[in-house]
């Protein structure tokens, strides 16, 4: 109930936001967005399949190169056409990731999983000539529906129409993740989290299933790489670096990963804490960290657990 | 030989060795259409292992597995589900945070080939949920549906176990120890219970391995005794009860 409340209200929060508060924190509400996204597809690696990813920034800043060749190189500005080749990317290089990475477990999936992300992010260091280096390319402003908004600066822009087409994105990421695990491959996924020699024995091949919850991860990571981009106007190398990975778990573990809406409380929660966190000290990092440990210990099941305290659904 | 005597699951000179430890020596065994076999034998005889191999979990050293006439040695538990055999488990085998209902939907749900189905909306599946409630009523667990495996009761857990398997609608079903940690009673009901869900689903053969003299008499067509990794006997249990030197290597230390 208390949970249900808090929902509506967030909703709320969130369509009227940039009417009613400072452009500066509705900004700040788009990096949010993006992660949200993001993080609705590590936690179906996570939550759904028990594989915890210390590589997946490597999606979402495929999603964000994919953005900055199309509209810096290509000359392609129509958002819904970015979303889509980022996504098709992600899938074509997550699936041979995938298959390798899946292969393993716990520990040794993980470090696989952090091994990959740092191999790209040393791609996108290194090969200048493609990447720009540690400059990394730009991103130009997108048109949205086939609309440039030539009139809006560039805060009107972000706090206007691309505002609520990010919510829309997020919205349809988690309608369709609510559907993925209420539908008969999220139960599979499930069975294979909670005991996948048993699910063998029903006939449910565990590394199919978990290199297609790795592919839909992958493909939600780049959408929201791409939506994290467009705000920053950049996509340079350390989008992929280890550190960003670290965040995206952070974010996991602060919002709590058995509830489809934990990943979006983790997101909001990281990015606003981090900004008046980061705004009162310079050691930050030592406040985070400092906070991971107590919500390990305290809080295993994150914040989304004192919110809405029921037994895990099987979500 | 007709085709419809031809067996169903045959084993041929199967050999497993651990390093230096022989775990099965040359053992043949046939299951042939409506049968129901027990094998029986002391610990370390080799049940488990021939039960591994039998099901695909490991693949023999020597020998060949024939299932309907596939060779399935080493195929792994998915192929061989697929094919048509199931397997429940010594030690209690459950998805602790899955519900009775999930359990038995991930069966079928595996059993329909609809996995893949990433949009369809699993509660909306009115035939998957329709052999779900099947499979609870025959088992008698249709008034826990709702249940988290983990809260379940010991004996319960045990039975959810053996009816997913039952759910994939197999035609040949292993039980490794369907009984065990269940009391006296309490196991001939959940033998009545198996026998008659196995005639309900169509099951065409079972093979159980069991402690239990009484209900290894009482419901066998068949008994294989192993003993040190060889088929000590394979006979009917009126051959069996007739054999003194079986009835004291094995059923006597056992029976006591």
């Amino acid at each position: 109930m208390i949970a249900r409340l808090v929902l509506v209200l967030a909703c709320v929060a969130a369509l009227v936001a940039p009417f009613a508060v400072r452009p500066y924190h509705a900004t700040l509400m788009l990096p949010a967005f993006g992660y949200g996204v993001a993080l609705l597809g590590l936690n179906l690696l996570f939550g759904g399949a028990g594989l915890l990813s210390f590589g997946h920034a490597l999606f979402l800043a495929l999603g964000a190169y994919t953005a900055a060749v199309l509209t810096t190189h290509a000359g392609v500005l129509r958002f819904e056409t970015i979303l889509m080749v980022a996504a098709a990317v992600a899938a074509a290089i997550a699936l041979p990731v995938g298959l390798l990475c899946v292969r393993y477990v716990k520990i040794y999936f993980g470090v696989l999983t952090l091994a990959f992300g740092m191999l790209f992010y040393s791609f996108l260091f290194k090969f200048y000539t493609l990447t720009g280096g540690d400059e990394g390319i730009r991103v130009l402003r997108p048109t949205l529906l086939g609309r440039a908004f030539p009139d809006l600066g560039k805060v009107e822009y972000l706090t206007g129409p691309f505002y609520y087409y990010a919510l829309g994105v997020l919205a349809l990421a988690t309608l369709a993740m609510w559907r993925i695990v209420r539908s008969p491959f999220g139960l599979c996924l499930a069975a294979i989290r909670e005991n996948p020699d048993k699910a063998e024995y029903l006939g449910v091949s565990v590394r199919r299933y978990r290199l297609g919850a790795f592919v839909i991860a992958a493909v939600f990571g780049a959408v929201g790489g791409v939506l994290l981009a467009v705000p920053t106007g950049l996509a340079d190398p350390l989008l992929a670096y280890w550190t960003h990975s670290g965040n995206l778990v952070f974010m996991l573990l602060l919002g709590g990963f058995d509830r489809l809406l934990g990943p979006l409380l983790g997101a909001f929660v990281f990015i606003f804490l981090q900004d008046s966190v980061m705004s009162i000290t310079q050691y930050w990092r030592l406040v985070f960290g400092t906070l991971l440990a107590a919500i390990v210990i305290f809080f295993p099941r994150g914040l989304m657990a004192l919110l809405d305290p029921r037994a895990r659904s099987g979500a | 030989m007709t085709l419809l005597e031809a067996p169903l699951l045959e084993a041929m000179d199967v050999r497993k060795r651990y390093g230096d430890f022989t775990a099965l020596d040359g053992v043949s065994l046939t299951i042939r259409d409506g049968e129901f076999v027990s094998i029986i034998g002391p610990n370390g005889a080799g049940k488990t292992t021939l039960v591994n191999v039998l099901s695909g979990f490991v693949p023999p050293t020597r020998g060949t597995v024939r299932f309907k006439g596939v060779d399935v040695a080493g195929v792994g538990p998915v192929r061989l589900a697929r094919l048509g055999m199931a397997r429940s488990f010594q030690l209690v085998n459950v998805f602790p945070g899955l519900t009775v209902a999930e359990t038995l939907a991930v069966a079928v749900v595996s059993r329909l080939g609809r996995g893949r189905r990433l949009w369809a909306s699993l509660a909306g599946d009115s035939e998957v949920r329709a052999q779900v409630a099947d499979v609870a009523a025959l088992f008698a667990l249709d008034d826990r549906l709702a249940r988290p495996a983990r809260a379940l009761p010991q004996g319960d857990k045990k039975l959810l176990d053996v009816a997913s398997a039952f759910a994939l609608r197999p035609e040949v079903i292993i039980l490794d120890e369907p009984t065990s940690g269940v009391s006296t009673r309490d196991k001939t009901a959940i033998m009545e219970v198996l026998v008659q869900a196995a005639a309900r689903v169509g099951i065409r053969a079972i093979i159980q391995v069991e402690h239990d003299m009484d209900i290894v008499f009482g419901y066998s067509d068949r008994i294989v005794v192993l003993h040190q990794g060889r088929v000590l006997a394979d006979a009917t249990p009126a051959e069996i009860r007739a054999d003194d030197e079986v009835v004291a290597t094995v059923v006597g230390r056992r029976a006591r």
